[in-house]
């Protein structure tokens, strides 16, 4: 039994190669292969055959300068030096240009490269969005995945673009930096008065916490049934056999209800791809119709309002204060 | 089976024995300030309380001085602050001032030990200038130093610097360039908590006083500019508070809506009067001293050493967790008021005003 609860894969079948298909441009696809037993650990063993395609290598192009801009800012920003650009890596950012410069077209120290940067990387991830697309289509699939990942590139395209420019401005924007960004989200959230009360990040976090449970369920109940022919999923959906009956009933006796075979994956692909859609949509409203969420969940009655432990103050910028302050001064 | 069941009992007893010795060295404590369920907490770990409570603890207070006797204005010479004290107390406040400041260092940090009267030495001049500034501090601030107040100890801890001081931060050098400009964060920031939030969220409202509230009053957008660049200068300057005082984000608010003043705990609107306060003491006090420092005390951009919130709190929610060391040393509750029953000293022209409720002018009106 345990053998079906490690994280590894225990037994690796090695035979030919897998060269599925023929496809029509198959002039982009290189021939060779190669195995690597430790990869074959966690996943396929197989690499290989590589497809190139025009889509591919622009996207690759466009990336790498993306790259580039951003990691080589990142390192000028600490002087050249080698060492000081491992050791403060995660704090390093290219920054969107100041909000005084509007959505104008900025100097190339003062956002213009992280415009060419994000210029660069969003063709590189359309155009992957293509190949994603295109690849389907000529392995005769569903576009399923291509659907999925134009999910995900909806709400990047709406912190880094749609927004700032409904905004008026390119500084709303995301910066490109591990520390950074975080401290650009928090800094999102308290602008706007708690996220937490935008109902649409409320979803986004449903069918983010939503999909994982989903997934390990998911994974659970094939791996549980896998001794039984569960592990030939796919054929189940269509010629249910024993594993699959189990398994129902399992869920059936556990939780009430459950899905199928087929069905399961439904849920899963609509869980993923409504994370980023809600997200999306809440980032975009943020700002440009609501400003600040605690109060408009206040105003519509979902804000619980709590027993008074501590006594209050008014804020003092609205009393006489006990000192005389610099007229010029602000709250 | 067995060999699974083994494995798994040998992976869970390492990770709960690492949890035993972690949790040993790591232990924390934790007050609930707001209603159940609200995240109104305070979380400290044990070690660090436990540091804070004995670097917290405040000197014992010399034996009182008697205050009759000849005025140190007429005994000494050049006794421009404390000229009404009697000799007695004055000594007792200079004895009190050397161990507060330069214990090693001793009288001689600040004076010519040949002729006591000199002015020759900055730092004499620039502990005048403190002096008067912890008086006006102990006067017009009760609005945060409450009764309490502060002595030059406060800040100083037997130091002739003070711990906590800052400096404007120059702008990155490669701003100018073509490449690399980091817009004035994206580093580790030692003031704004280790964060990549602006590396000297200070400036703009400890010496300056730009616009520190970002957040909305009203649901819709009605005209609020703010964004989320300038949020995160506030945001640092939080960070800096927060630090200063060893305390989290609910101490002052209540993090549901950082701005609803009906929902913040008491102790935001002392932090807003401090952040006045601290604005005001470096524009009044320690920047116009900007010449009297010598460039080696001066910053990068030659600005005179300048106060936060942790050069008094140094890491506690009250600075010395609150221990009362102005009420042995009178003198410097309140700017000395000549009245008329003041024999010693002439009577001021105009009567200056004593009423604590009439709001003592600062700065430029």
């Amino acid at each position: 039994m345990s053998e079906y609860q490690n994280i590894f894969t225990q037994i690796q079948v090695q035979g030919p190669p897998e060269h599925p298909i023929p496809i029509a441009d198959q002039h982009w696809r290189t021939r060779g292969t190669f195995f690597s037993r430790l990869v074959g650990r966690i996943g396929s063993a197989q690499f290989g055959p590589i497809f190139l395609g025009g889509y591919g290598i622009a996207s690759a192009f466009c990336f790498f300068i993306a790259f580039e801009i951003i990691g080589l800012n990142m390192w000028a920003s600490v002087g050249w030096s080698p060492t000081e650009f491992v050791r403060q890596l995660p704090w390093l950012a290219l920054e969107p240009p100041p909000p005084s410069l509007g959505l104008s077209l900025p100097p190339l120290n003062q956002g213009g490269w992280w415009l060419m940067a994000g210029f660069f990387l969003t063709v590189s991830i359309l155009l992957w969005w293509l190949r994603t697309f295109q690849r389907a289509k000529a392995l005769g699939m569903g576009t399923h995945v291509a659907w999925a990942y134009a999910a995900a590139i909806w709400l990047y395209l709406v912190l880094g673009f749609i927004r700032p420019v409904l905004m008026g401005s390119w500084g709303e924007a995301v910066p490109f930096g591990i520390f950074p960004h975080l401290d650009w989200t928090a800094a999102f959230s308290i602008r706007y008065g708690n996220l937490f009360y935008n109902p649409f990040h409320a979803l986004s976090i449903a069918f983010l916490y939503g999909s994982t449970l989903l997934f390990a369920m998911h994974g659970a109940t094939v791996l549980a049934v896998s001794q039984l022919g569960g592990d030939r999923e796919v054929g189940q959906i269509v010629d249910r056999g024993t594993a699959a009956e189990r398994g129902a009933l399992f869920w059936r006796w556990t939780m009430g209800f459950n899905a199928t075979f087929e069905s399961i994956h439904r849920w899963a692909w609509w869980f993923a791809v409504l994370c980023p859609l809600t997200g999306g949509i809440g980032i975009l409203l943020t700002g440009t119709v609501v400003d600040n969420w605690y109060l408009w969940a206040v105003k519509h009655n979902f804000a619980p309002q709590y027993p008074a432990v501590y006594e209050t103050v008014p804020d003092p910028a609205t009393q006489p204060l006990p000192y005389v302050v610099d007229p010029k001064e602000k709250s | 089976m067995s060999g699974f069941i083994a494995k798994l009992v040998t992976v869970v007893t390492l990770i709960l024995t690492g949890f035993a010795v972690l949790g040993a060295s790591m232990s924390t404590e934790s007050a609930q300030l707001g209603y159940s369920g609200t995240g109104m907490q305070q979380v400290a770990f044990k070690e660090d309380l436990e540091a804070l409570v004995a670097a917290s603890q405040a000197p014992p207070a010399f034996p009182p001085a008697a205050s009759d006797g000849p005025r140190s204005s007429t005994a000494y010479q050049n006794v421009k602050v404390l000229g009404h004290l009697s000799t007695g107390e004055f000594t007792r406040l200079m004895t009190a001032i050397t161990t507060w400041v330069s214990p090693v260092e001793g009288c001689a940090y600040c004076h010519n030990t040949e002729n006591l009267a000199s002015d020759e030495l900055y730092t004499k001049v620039v502990s005048r200038r403190m002096i008067e500034m912890t008086m006006a501090i102990n006067a017009n601030f009760k609005s945060h130093v409450k009764e309490t107040g502060v002595t030059c100890y406060t800040c100083h801890r037997g130091q002739p610097v003070p711990n906590q001081i800052w400096f404007t931060a120059p702008e990155s050098p490669y701003a100018a360039r073509l490449v690399g400009d980091n817009a004035e964060q994206n580093q580790p920031a030692a003031l704004a908590g280790m964060t990549s939030l602006p590396v000297d969220p200070l400036t703009p409202y400890l010496a300056g006083s730009e616009q520190i509230r970002v957040i909305s009053t009203g649901a819709l957008p009605d005209g609020n500019r703010a964004s989320i660049k300038q949020t995160e200068w506030t945001y640092g300057l939080m960070m800096h508070m927060s630090t200063s005082l060893g305390v989290n984000c609910t101490y002052c608010h209540n993090t549901r809506s950082m701005a609803e003043w009906e929902q913040s705990p008491p102790a935001r609107a002392v932090a807003f009067h401090g952040i006045r306060m601290v604005r005001h003491l470096n524009n009044e006090y320690l920047t116009p001293l900007t010449s009297v420092f010598p460039p080696a005390r001066r910053g990068a951009l030659g600005d005179a050493p300048k106060i936060n919130c942790g050069t008094c709190h140094n890491g506690a929610f009250k600075p010395l967790l609150g221990a009362q060391m102005l009420k042995d040393y009178k003198e410097l509750a309140a700017p000395y008021v000549p009245t008329a029953t003041t024999a010693a000293a002439p009577p001021p022209a105009e009567p200056a005003p004593v009423d604590p409720a009439a709001a003592p002018a600062l700065g430029t009106p």
